[in-house]
């Protein structure tokens, strides 16, 4: 099999792997719903309950899974590859803190039941200052050692600040609230959550899936790129700002949901060669599997428990970060 | 004259003769300094305390959203229930709640202090029962007892037979909780004649209700408190969310200040008083 066929059969399985992940999302719940009526349900124009609880309750939790997890994948993806870094991801380099942070600033000052659009901007922006600052501390090809630092000093940082905010807040239940912002949710998400988040998060994986041809060149050096083309400074522009714009949105609405990034372009790298242009629709891909996945299993696991969904990916995440690390020092040494 | 100046000060050494010992009847009567360092205990107290007896209440009491007697409580000094603040207060008596300041209780006993500790109540008959024991140990039984029969009073004035129609209510609170069995809320929904759907749904105690069972379970009636979030949280954003809002409108809504479930005192009967007239309210709406 050529290696196009071989990209082209593992993108159709992760299209199809998604698909039964999206069906199964939709299937899961409290309410008891056969197969067939979540199916009818979905394409009916009635006010049942089966009609209500499948299209405002599961789906719009069903899709925020999708987009959260495709962006998640496909960020960790351009990070890892403009960054020349293995362990550049949104969640473990601060910027889904730094999200959060945006998110919770809207939320609690009243903000956003002023003006929705600003619990994505605001989380855009915050999530944007962090990337620039990661940049700014470590720079492209910087040592691993100094990306962690850089990403332990902005993670912690935004996360101690949205904690204050959240302990001074007045309202007894915004204390409580700290986990959701800091390990994330899809739980009672509705459609006014899609439709604020999906326009920033689609705009953004169109901005990143074009960065392919670019980062392939970049893997040749930048002069090399420059050579072929490529504007580095379009390209570091482009690559922070779909960063940012798509990370921020997703976080904006679902909390920070950490390591989707980081895990899913490792495990998806052996299977399309090292050619950074092809991680990319595979790791968008891969995203919203593992997200879909996550929370089916948070809700079929625990369905009376408020269980986050960062705390599943983190599971998974921590010890493959561990894994890593040691590959990575083996390397060195 | 000079008979009368001695009438006079017999009078006065009569008096203070009088005033001494009433002093010393009250000191072996009642506790003079009492501290309160939980919302319910400071409501009953100040119901049922003398007049000057009650130092001290929590400063939850001044919460006109969470206490009945939010403005009573503006007139008696607050405390924010730590161990420091209390002793300098040199109580004679100390009302806790069993479930909060757990530390502060044990080393307040340490040092000697009297501590009455008051398990909240989850049924109307706890209600009666800590009533008569504010009274018991505040040693002022007529008053507590006078309370019990006006509770009881009131809510004898509500009475649902069991053929007569039973509508269904959920009570919904911020992040989706209900009030499920062994709750006073469970208590006076079943003594304004209604049935709660979390406690059908088997949820016990305080519980969350999916919103997906909320909407299968079709509530005749949809019961909100009506506290104002002091600031924004995602805990209320449940309630905006589109399958709740048209719940919401479809149902009719039993508005039920939080004030009167949160604790059981006499004024809970207030709570079962405006369930039943949503529960009558809802039945004109059905032969409509």
């Amino acid at each position: 099999m050529s290696d196009d066929a071989k990209y082209a059969t593992l993108l159709l399985v992760l299209f199809i792997t998604a698909c039964v992940a999206a069906i199964a999302s939709l299937l899961v719940g409290p309410a008891a719903i056969t197969f067939l009526d979540a199916l009818a349900a979905l394409f009916s124009e009635d006010s049942s309950a089966i009609a209500s609880i499948v299209n405002e309750i599961r789906l719009p939790r069903t899709l925020l899974g999708i987009l959260v997890g495709a962006i998640l994948g496909l960020s960790g993806a351009v990070l890892q590859g403009y960054l020349r870094n293995p362990l550049a991801e949104p969640g473990v380099i601060g910027v889904s803190a730094a999200a959060s942070l945006g998110a919770v600033f809207a939320i609690y000052t009243g903000l956003s039941a002023l003006y929705p659009l600003a619990l994505p901007l605001c989380a855009l922006v915050s999530a944007g200052v962090a990337v620039v600052i990661i940049q700014v501390l470590a720079g492209r090809g910087a040592s691993t050692l100094t990306i962690i630092l850089a990403g332990v000093a902005v993670s912690s940082f935004a996360g101690a600040m949205t904690s204050l905010a959240l302990n001074l807040s007045p309202n007894p239940f915004a204390a409580l609230e700290i986990v959701f912002w800091l390990m994330g949710s899809l739980a009672d998400r509705s459609m006014v959550h899609v439709q604020l988040s999906a326009p920033f998060i689609v705009l953004s994986m169109v901005v990143l899936l074009s960065l392919g041809r670019g980062l392939d060149a970049l893997t040749l050096g930048e002069e090399v790129a420059g050579t072929l083309g490529i504007n580095p400074r379009r390209l570091q522009v482009l690559a922070i700002f779909g960063t940012a714009c798509g990370v921020g949105a997703a976080t904006s609405v679902s909390g920070a949901i950490g390591f989707v990034g980081l895990v899913v372009p490792h495990v998806l790298r052996p299977l399309v060669g090292s050619k950074p242009s092809r991680l990319l629709a595979a790791s968008a891909l891969g995203g919203a599997v593992l997200v879909l996945a996550a929370d089916v299993f948070v809700r079929a696991a625990f369905p009376e428990r408020e269980f986050k969904l960062g705390v599943v990916t983190a599971l998974i995440g921590a010890p493959f970060f561990l894994w890593l690390l040691m590959k990575h020092r083996r390397q060195i040494l | 004259m000079r008979a009368r100046m001695c009438s006079g000060t017999l009078c006065l050494a009569l008096v203070a003769l009088l005033v001494a010992y009433d002093r010393v009847a009250l000191a072996t009567d009642a506790p003079e300094r009492v501290v309160s360092m939980n919302l319910c205990t400071d409501q009953l107290a100040m119901m049922i305390a003398e007049r000057g007896h009650l130092i001290s209440v929590s400063y939850l009491a001044r919460d006109p959203q969470a206490s009945v007697m939010a403005a009573e409580a503006g007139t008696i000094s607050i405390n924010y229930g730590q161990a420091e603040e209390i002793f300098l207060l040199k109580p004679d008596l100390v009302l806790a709640g069993t479930y909060t300041t757990r530390t502060t209780v044990s080393l307040l006993r340490k040092l000697g202090f009297r501590v009455e500790e008051f398990a909240p109540a989850d049924s109307l008959e706890d209600v009666r029962a800590n009533i008569e024991r504010m009274g018991k140990v505040l040693e002022r039984p007529d008053v507590a007892q006078a309370l019990i029969a006006d509770f009881d009073r009131r809510l004898s004035a509500i009475s649902v037979s069991d053929n007569q129609p039973h509508p269904t209510i959920a009570p919904y609170y911020a992040n989706s909780y209900t009030s499920g069995r062994g709750t006073l809320v469970d208590a006076a929904i079943h003594a304004a004649g209604l049935s709660n759907v979390g406690a059908e749904l088997g949820l016990r105690g305080t519980a969350k209700l999916p919103l997906e069972l909320l909407v299968v379970s079709r509530p005749d009636l949809i019961m909100l408190g009506r506290r104002r979030a002091s600031a924004p949280a995602l805990a209320h954003e449940i309630f905006e969310h589109p399958v709740v809002q048209n719940l919401m409108q479809s149902t009719s809504a039993a508005i039920v200040p939080d004030r009167f479930l949160m604790c059981g005192t006499p004024h809970t009967a207030s709570a079962v008083e405006l369930l039943f007239d949503a529960r009558a309210k809802h039945i004109v709406e059905q032969t409509q």
